[in-house]
């Protein structure tokens, strides 16, 4: 690394991490973004829906509500400019049953107060009609155009690496200790690397952002639970459903979902079970069971035969009273400099819509720090646009033939349910971040998602990372260390089988 | 080499399926064939077969699955079969184009006057039976497992638990053993085993590794690499029995729970799957629901033995290759063959009426239950039985054969439909 001293130093590379990585590197300054993880975006932003809403569901005043508004239209431009998937198929809460409406006429209300635009009540006829699989006694539904898809771990890859591409750096495998303080002010924190000077930091550590601030003294009060929510990916040869749809919401959340993917998949999910393990990203059998059970009272012809992967998440469901005094809600973002340290933006509870939002919490960090009487000057030479990478599945038979005229490695398959090819793979493993652990590359082309969940990959992609990275397959990972994927050389007997 | 605009038979996979029919297709006077692998060598998933057990039927040998392999191999080679290897097939039209994709040749297309698809099985995983829990490494099918040991050569564990009695699970437990990792059990949520008794007792019992039947996993732990799984005792219909959880340390957990028949090209071709089989529906000459699109092997429905899949090959290419010489559909009259009492499906789907004036057809099967007492195998035409042989057990986990003769090619003619079924002899 170039340097050990920071305008801003940012802990926590998910997606608001990296979001507000992204705005500011639009500055004259010197940016250091850390994870504990191997890859960016391990956390919250690689287990959620994927959903950009419109945001008719956080109450009215509440910051949520305020950034999800602001954010959803950003995600049109930030999609072009940072070139990731995104599509707007909009999306429905759907009553089912007589006595259900209410409740879909009172979040249409609450969307109008939120100034939620496109928004529509439907009778179940017309619910029918958009969707022939939705259950037949559908009795109406709130319609949202603005309801969005992406995926948010390629989002995260290509803000951060758009920050990269504008002098930013990040360090993976850096985990926060503790704050370096001088009297009541922050001047960087202390790693697992070393210590890093900088005039800000910013908490952006999701489920740990409670522990962060406590560092630094602010909010003892302040707790997250995680809330873990558990998901089914269904194959897409097998089902193809046209929107998003959501039950009516309860006091647990949104309900589970029924949603595509931008990669084309149906997902469904999540449920709501508070845990008291930060690290419990397990799935249960009766999470499994309620999942397909949400799902069928939207979907009731929904077959499980049809899952190709399953996975958990959690969400960082915060404590925090809204910081609008007039709003009495107890759950929202904190998003603040505190008033008893300096040189802290302290972030926390980002849960959903946090992803939707996360452009509009990076604008507002850097109003923050406008606000604190930072000077940020605007690079004359920054580039917004981050440029695609080459994605032979997505190409027609033409493109694909040119591609593979360009560069050779391009015709060699090596996913072959998702057709992912040794080029796309190599320029991962040597992209502004580099994948340099088998689910970084899974996760950035969609490697190994596929039917055979990587059976036919595997072996192939541990020898590329070898060859590419230079190291031995014995210390290839599939997510950081401790993940190896192989222990030793086989006609070696006797070298570490003590048992 | 050079590559031609159009091949009389293209064969889709270098297994033992493949090989078998890209051979036969030569040998019935087929010009030109092509046979098209992904791998860099020929010989499938042979290659990483490297026990003994092979060849017993159409050899009358016990060989290691590479030099199985090697035999066909040599074979295609000595008669002017034609390979493309490190080359993946992306698409396959019913007008039998074929969209090819390889870092020699770049991206190309061909076109056939019949095609094999030959591109054998893919196993089943985690997801597809939802074992619950963390998603940490070292979770592996069996297969893939095999793959790092015999042909990359190294470990994938040191201490492994293997979920399912399938055949590649309880070679695998053998291996391991080997190779000095320690296999402390294999669990199957049936109550019976699902692969070969053979590879029961000489992978298994032979070196004192645990088969607990009616055995699942409740949960896997491990954050980064799995730690140990939580498995559980199930009923008759797979519940699970409260207070029988028992909590094994491993590092490593292979599945061998099942294979599926890998149709992806299939569908793209529009050829019809059988939802039981998972492969095309074909007919006594393996041919699929699109004309002139050959199956041969495990891509229709998945052997025990892969001397059957060789034999299943030689029937598909010789058929692949007259249709190429005669370019034209062959015209055939069905006679639908339906899965009887206690039996899953039957390969072939439906009997040409004149079939049996040419030779001999074998009909596969699979039985939904064991049937550990003698057996009746029984093929009828309505309530009239055609023929019927007698064996002293029916399992799920070995396939079934019974073979028809020109001497009931009148009974076939008849027929509104053919059934197969399998009963004890005490049932009648």
């Amino acid at each position: 690394m170039k340097n050990t001293s920071y305008d801003y130093l940012i802990i926590g590379a998910g997606v608001v991490g990296s979001m507000i990585a992204r705005w500011l590197s639009r500055y004259q300054a010197d940016i250091l973004l850390i994870d504990k993880e191997a890859d960016l975006g391990m956390g919250a932003t690689a287990a959620n829906s994927a959903i950009i809403h419109p945001g008719y569901d956080p109450p009215p005043g509440s910051l949520k509500a305020l950034t999800n508004v602001r954010a959803n239209p950003m995600w049109d431009q930030l999609s072009a400019e940072l070139n990731f998937a995104f599509e707007r198929p909009g999306d429905f809460v759907v009553a089912i049953g007589e006595q259900e409406l209410p409740a879909v006429e009172k979040l249409y209300q609450q969307g109008i107060k939120n100034g939620v635009p496109g928004m529509k009540l439907i009778s179940g006829a017309e619910m029918r009609e958009q969707e022939p699989l939705i259950n037949p006694q559908v009795s109406g539904a709130l319609w949202a155009s603005t309801g969005g898809i992406c995926d948010p771990f390629q989002v995260t890859v290509a803000a951060a690496e758009n920050a990269v591409m504008n002098g930013a750096e990040v360090l993976l495998e850096t985990e926060f200790r503790d704050f370096l303080m001088e009297g009541s002010r922050v001047i960087g924190v202390r790693t697992t690397r070393g210590d890093f000077f900088a005039r800000w930091v910013i908490n952006a550590a999701g489920i740990y952002s409670d522990v962060v601030m406590h560092k630094a003294g602010v909010r003892p009060e302040f707790v997250i639970t995680p809330r873990k929510g558990e998901y089914f990916v269904l194959d897409s040869a097998d089902i193809r459903t046209r929107h998003i749809y959501f039950p009516i919401p309860t006091e647990k959340g949104k309900g589970i979902l029924v949603t595509n993917t931008v990669h084309g998949n149906t997902i469904i999910g999540p449920n709501a079970n508070i845990i008291d393990d930060k690290e419990n990203t397990s799935s249960t059998k009766e999470g499994l069971d309620e999942i397909a059970d949400g799902a069928r009272k939207l979907i009731p012809s929904m077959n499980l035969r049809s899952v190709i992967a399953t996975f958990a998440g959690l969400r960082p469901m915060g404590n925090a009273r809204s910081l609008n005094p007039a709003v009495d809600y107890h759950n929202d973002f904190v998003i603040e400099i505190p008033r008893q340290v300096q040189g802290l933006v302290n972030l926390g509870g980002i849960e959903s819509p946090g992803l939707t939002a996360a452009p509009a919490i990076a604008e507002m960090v850097v109003a923050l720090l406008k606000d604190a009487g930072d000077t940020l000057i605007e690079k004359k030479d920054w580039n917004p646009i981050r440029p695609a990478r080459p994605r032979f599945r997505n190409m027609s038979h033409a493109e694909r033939q040119a591609l593979c005229a360009s560069d050779s490695t391009y015709g060699r398959v090596i996913c072959r349910c998702e057709n992912i090819t040794e080029g796309e793979i190599v320029r991962e493993i040597h992209a502004p971040i580099p994948a340099t652990t088998y689910d970084a590359i899974k996760r950035r082309t969609w490697l190994g998602t596929g039917r055979c969940q990587g059976g036919f990959d595997m072996p192939r992609v541990v020898a590329i990372l070898s060859r590419e990275l230079g190291i031995s397959p014995l210390k290839v990972t599939k997510r950081g260390t401790g993940s190896e994927f192989l222990f030793r050389q086989t006609k070696e007997l006797g070298v570490q089988d003590a048992d | 080499m050079l590559i031609k605009e159009v091949y009389d038979v293209v064969v889709i996979g270098a297994g033992p399926g493949g090989l078998a029919a890209a051979i036969e297709a030569k040998k019935a006077g087929a010009l030109d064939v092509l046979v098209i692998e992904r791998d860099v060598e020929l010989g499938g998933i042979l290659l990483q077969c490297i026990h003994n057990g092979f060849g017993l039927q159409t050899f009358k040998e016990d060989l290691p699955g590479p030099e199985y392999a090697q035999r066909y191999i040599n074979e295609a080679r000595a008669i002017g079969v034609e390979f493309l290897l490190d080359t993946m097939v992306m698409d396959v039209t019913p007008q039998r184009r074929l969209y090819l994709s390889s870092q020699q040749h770049g991206y190309f297309t061909l076109d056939a006057r019949a095609i094999v698809l030959a591109m054998g099985c893919r196993e089943r995983t985690r997801a597809q039976i939802r074992i619950p829990g963390m998603r940490p490494n070292g979770v592996f099918t069996a297969g893939t497992a095999q793959r790092w040991v015999n042909v990359e050569g190294y470990m994938p564990g040191k201490n492994f638990v293997i979920l399912g009695s399938g055949d590649i699970g309880m070679i695998m437990a053998r291996r391991l053993t080997f190779e000095g990792a320690k296999v402390s059990r294999v669990l199957e949520i049936q109550s019976y085993l699902s692969g070969l008794s053979r590879n029961f007792v000489q992978c298994l019992q032979d070196w004192d590794i645990p088969l607990q039947l009616q055995h699942t996993i409740k949960h896997i732990m491990g954050k980064n690499r799995v730690e140990a799984i939580e498995t559980v005792a199930v009923d008759d219909h797979w519940n699970f029995v409260p207070g029988s959880e028992e909590i094994i340390p491993c590092d490593t957990l292979l599945l061998s729970v099942g294979l599926i028949p890998e149709n992806e090209l299939s569908k793209k071709a529009g050829v019809l799957l059988d939802p039981i089989t998972g492969g095309p529906y074909v007919d006594e000459r393996f041919q699929t629901s699109v004309p002139g699109i050959f199956a041969a092997g495990n891509v229709v429905h998945v052997y025990d033995l892969v001397d059957y899949v060789s034999i299943a090959g030689d029937t598909a290419g010789m058929n692949a290759a007259r249709y190429a010489l005669a370019e034209q559909q062959l015209e055939a009259d069905y006679v639908p063959v339906k899965a009887g009492k206690n039996v899953r499906y039957v390969v072939p789907h439906k009997l040409d009426r004149k079939a049996l004036e040419s030779g001999d057809v074998q009909f596969q099967l699979r039985v939904t239950r064991p049937l550990e007492e003698d057996v009746w195998l029984e093929v009828r035409s309505e309530s009239k039985s055609v023929v019927r042989r007698s064996d002293r057990y029916a399992r799920p986990g070995e396939m079934v054969t019974i073979k028809l003769k020109p001497s009931m090619a009148e009974a076939v003619r008849a027929a509104e439909s053919l059934t197969v079924d399998v009963y004890p002899k005490a049932e009648v």
